[in-house]
């Protein structure tokens, strides 16, 4: 029971309070990038969550059994990218041949986030955080879901926006640089849960 | 040492990556037939989707994998096709285009009758709920410009009239225009084609006639369908249509039309050479009497 009140908390932590995209300002440039349409932002936010979870889990084997026990933390960064890169080349590959639908509709997002910063802070909190291995996908999962969620919600207000009447010195990116820090304000409410 | 270590480590993890990735792209090899690359480097890549496809890489698929028509992208024009026809190796059927063609001869300032004079939101779309439309024809053009407003490719024009004009060098036939006519008046017709029936009007003959305010309508009176010599016209709900596929644009059918309804752009030009002609048979029977009449004389 306690096992799932930590996890609880720990999904509230990485999708509202920690938010990547409006607390800890990572990955930002999807974030104002592939927010102009709904499905693609769900498409994109889709393959965050899936590569997010994955590089959780094999940074933190990188780490723990590697970079540990040979005493040379200090690669953490270049270490990482190299598998993160690696990584989602392979699974770009691996869905392009066993699953084509799937590949259509997520396969153009996978490169754009091979070395996503977003993807690199979530693989270096978790070290950082000092997660056990579960935790540490679990985190993943969960910013990967916080991704989405803010990325969503700014498609969603973005496609309203294209039909407002904006003044024309606003129209298009003014806006929807406007828009994010509304949106960053209002997930500020987030910080004052504490567990 | 730690030097060594971390080389090592980073050497054998680039190394170990790179394997595997090589394994991969050669286990996980996806077919792909270069020809389908090829086609979407020619398509405009504008995934307009004229072709009825999602998108320029669904249609280039379409054509390599399902043998789709390679005359379907309007944006392309002429040249694409050449480009496709050429890739997949098949000969270009000479670049059949579509262009846009208006069904209504009125619309004009001076050749609409008008039931009330329209004041209301400016398109087409708006005109036609008031009332059934400013016009008193329920299927001719309401003259409020919803197609030139549609057409992203500026071939849509007025002329001095008021009525609007097709620029066949412009026009895509990509088919915005024929979907924000509220009365469907224009559809996409092969650019070979160039005799066409300019009315839309189910009114009867009479009817139709009072009504049109350019009296140009298509009266239902099967003259047309008659004179065809290639059963390419059919009279349905008084109203007469070219079956396209059997139309070899003689232009008989204009000829004989009695209210002009069909249209020919040579029609003017055949007509003078009939009157060549008949100018010369006569002369000529004129000469050959006179021959007679002097060899009579001797």
């Amino acid at each position: 029971m306690e096992l799932a009140g930590r996890i609880f908390a720990m999904a509230i932590a990485a999708i509202f309070v920690q938010n990547f995209v409006l607390a800890r300002f990572l990955g930002l440039c999807p974030y104002i990038g592939v927010s102009k349409k709904l499905d693609s932002a769900l498409g994109m936010g889709m393959a965050v969550v899936f590569v997010m979870t994955l590089a959780s889990t094999f940074t933190w084997l990188i780490q723990h059994y590697l970079l540990v026990p040979l005493n040379i933390e200090f690669l953490q960064t270049i270490a990482f990218i190299l598998t993160i890169a690696s990584l989602v080349q392979f699974v770009e590959m691996v869905i392009q041949k066993t699953a084509p639908a799937l590949y259509k509709s997520l396969g153009v997002f996978l490169p754009l986030i091979t070395t996503n910063c977003a993807v690199l802070g979530v693989a270096i909190l978790n070290i950082q955080s000092e997660y056990s291995f579960i935790f540490a996908i679990l985190n993943g999962l969960f910013a990967g879901i916080g991704f989405t969620l803010v990325l969503v919600l700014m498609a969603g207000v973005r496609e309203r926006m294209e039909k407002a009447e904006v003044p024309e010195s606003m129209k298009g990116m003014p806006i929807a640089m406007i828009i994010a820090g509304g949106m960053a304000l209002a997930f500020l409410g987030f910080a004052g849960l504490q567990f | 040492m730690i030097i060594l270590y971390s080389v090592a480590t980073l050497g054998a993890l680039g190394l170990i990556y790179g394997l595997v990735l090589a394994f991969a792209s050669k286990k996980f090899h996806v077919e792909i037939d270069p020809k389908i690359e090829k086609i979407i480097e020619e398509l405009p890549g504008a995934n307009c989707g004229a072709c009825g496809l999602a998108g320029c890489a669904a249609y280039a698929e379409a054509i390599v994998l399902h043998g789709e028509d390679i005359t379907l992208c309007a944006p392309g024009g002429d040249s694409v096709i050449k480009e496709i026809a050429s890739i997949m190796g098949i000969e270009a059927s000479s670049a059949d285009r579509k262009i846009a063609v208006i069904y209504c001869q009125s619309g004009g300032k001076d050749n609409t009758n008008l039931r009330y004079n329209y004041q209301g939101i400016s398109t087409c779309k708006a005109a036609v709920m008031v009332a059934n439309g400013p016009n008193i024809c329920n299927y001719g053009c309401v003259s409020l410009n919803d197609c030139i407003a549609a057409c992203k490719f500026d071939a849509l024009h007025l002329d001095d009239n008021g009525m609007r004009v097709v620029d066949k060098d412009k026009c895509t036939g990509c088919g915005a225009c024929g979907k924000v006519c509220p009365r469907a008046l224009i559809e996409m017709v092969s650019k070979k084609k160039r005799v066409h029936i300019l009315c839309k009007s189910l009114d009867k003959g009479a009817d139709a006639r009072k009504f049109c305010g350019n009296k140009t309508a298509c009266i239902g009176c099967m003259l047309c369908v008659k004179k065809c010599k290639f059963d390419a016209i059919r009279v349905e709900n008084n109203l007469a249509t070219i079956d396209y596929e059997k139309c070899v644009n003689c232009g008989m059918c204009a000829d004989v039309c009695p209210t002009s309804a069909i249209f020919d752009p040579l029609k003017e030009v055949r007509a003078k050479k009939r009157e060549e002609a008949k100018k010369k048979a006569a002369a000529a029977m004129k000469a050959m009497a006179e021959n007679k009449a002097t060899e009579e004389n001797k």
